[in-house]
C-alpha cells in the first residue's frame, strides 16, 4: 500500500481526533480524503509536525495524531529524545515510513536504507513503540487509541503519492479552525 | 528582585505557561526561574525550530507560549519563523541572548551578531534590545503587545544587560 491508500483506509478512525499532518503530499491526500476541522494542514516548515503535534497534547487532554513521514523525522531527529522524556498519554506520533521524500520526486531516505526509525524512537526514550505493515494500520491504530497509552507508530508501506490538488485554504483559516475544534 | 525573577514573574502575569528553551549561560538563572515555577510547564528542546513547533502546537492548545535562546538560533529558526509563525498568525515572544555584543569574549560570536538585528528586520519582526537592566521595565508591555497583534516579537538581551561575562 502507498501512503493515500493508509490515509483512506485510517480515515474515519482520524474523523473524531485531532490531527496535525506533514507538510506536502500527505496533508493534501488527508485534505482530498476527508477534510475536517481536526486537521491542522502543514503547508510548510518541513520536519516540524512531531513538535506541532506533541505541543499541542502537552497543551491540552484531547487526543493528538501527528502523522510524520521518515523523511521529515529524519530532518527533527531532536523531537524523539524530547517527546521520549515527556510523553503524556494523550499524543500518538504516526510516522509513515515509505523510505522515501514523496514530496519531491521520491527520492530515497536513510529510513529506506539501514536506518531504523522505530530503534531509534526507543534509543531516545520512547516506552511505547511498534512497527506496523501498511494493511495493518487501521486496526494497529485503534488498538493504540483504546490503549490509551502515548505511542509512536512507525508504519512501513510503499514509496508512491497520489494526484491531489495543492491546498488553498489560506493558512489563518486552516489554524483558525482547527483552535475552534480544539476548544469545543 | 534579581533580574531572572522580574523577567519570569513577567511571563507568568501575562499568563505565559509553556516555555522552550535551549541552554545559555546568560539566561541560565531565567530558565532555573521557570523550571522552578508552577504556573509554567517548562520543556528543553534540542533545536530552536522544533521549539517553535513546540510553542505553535501549545498556543493552539490554549497556552500562551515563550521560547528562551541565543541569537545564534535565528539563523536556524528563519524558514520556520517565515512559513509557521507568522505564515498561521501566531503570536510567539522569543527572549534571545544577543550573543557578540559589546564585553563578548568570544570572537565567533560576533559574526552572527552583526546579522541578528538585519535578520530580524528583514523578516519585520519586532525588535527590543536591553542594554541597561531598567530596559526590562518595558517587558510586561513587550509581552501584551506580543499576544495583541499574533506576531513573533524578539527580545534581545545583551552583555551588558547580563552585567558582562563574569571574570573579565
Amino acid at each position: 500500500m502507498i501512503r493515500s491508500e493508509i490515509l483512506k483506509e485510517i480515515a474515519p478512525i482520524l474523523r473524531d481526533e485531532l490531527v496535525v499532518c506533514n507538510i506536502g503530499i500527505p496533508s493534501q491526500e488527508l485534505h482530498a480524503i476527508d477534510d475536517q476541522p481536526t486537521n491542522f494542514y502543514m503547508l510548510g516548515t518541513m520536519g516540524l509536525a512531531s513538535s506541532i503535534g506533541f505541543g499541542l497534547a502537552l497543551a491540552q487532554d484531547k487526543l493528538v495524531i501527528s502523522i510524520d513521514g521518515d523523511g521529515s523525522v529524519l530532518t527533527n531527529l531532536g523531537t524523539l529524545p524530547t517527546i521520549g522524556n515527556n510523553m503524556p498519554s494523550n499524543y500518538i506520533l504516526m510516522i509513515i515510513d515509505n523510505g522515501s521524500y514523496g514530496s519531491t520526486g521520491d527520492q530515497p531516505t536513510y529510513a529506506g536504507m539501514r536506518t531504523d526509525l522505530a530503534a531509534m524512537a526507543k534509543a531516545a526514550g520512547c516506552e511505547n513503540v511498534i512497527e506496523v505493515q501498511d494493511v495493518d494500520t487501521g486496526a494497529k491504530l485503534q488498538e493504540v487509541i483504546d490503549s490509551g497509552k502515548g505511542t509512536v507508530m512507525v508504519v512501513k508501506c510503499d514509496s508512491g503519492n497520489a494526484k491531489m490538488p495543492v491546498i488553498t485554504m489560506d493558512p489563518v483559516v486552516i489554524r483558525d479552525r482547527f483552535m475552534k475544534a480544539v476548544a469545543s | 528582585m534579581s533580574i531572572d525573577t522580574k523577567i519570569v514573574d513577567d511571563l507568568v502575569a501575562n499568563d505565559v505557561s509553556f516555555v522552550t528553551t535551549v541552554p545559555c549561560k546568560q539566561l541560565a538563572g531565567v530558565i532555573e526561574e521557570v523550571e522552578a515555577r508552577d504556573e509554567i510547564f517548562h520543556i528543553p528542546s534540542n533545536k530552536e525550530d522544533e521549539g517553535m513547533g513546540l510553542c505553535a502546537g501549545a498556543w493552539m492548545g490554549g497556552k500562551r507560549p515563550a521560547i528562551i535562546m541565543q541569537n545564534t538560533a535565528i539563523g536556524v529558526t528563519i524558514n520556520t519563523l517565515a512559513t509557521l509563525t507568522q505564515y498561521y498568525r501566531m503570536p510567539l515572544p522569543m527572549i534571545i541572548s544577543y550573543r557578540g555584543e559589546l564585553r563578548e569574549p568570544v570572537a565567533c560570536q560576533v559574526e552572527m551578531a552583526v546579522h541578528t538585528k538585519a535578520l530580524l528586520n528583514q523578516m519585520h519582526i519586532p525588535t527590543y534590545h536591553f542594554h541597561k537592566e531598567s530596559d526590562a521595565d518595558e517587558l510586561d508591555a513587550i509581552l501584551k503587545y506580543t499576544f495583541m497583534c499574533n506576531k513573533p516579537v524578539a527580545i534581545l538581551t545583551d552583555a551588558s544587560f547580563w552585567g558582562g561575562y563574569g571574570d573579565q
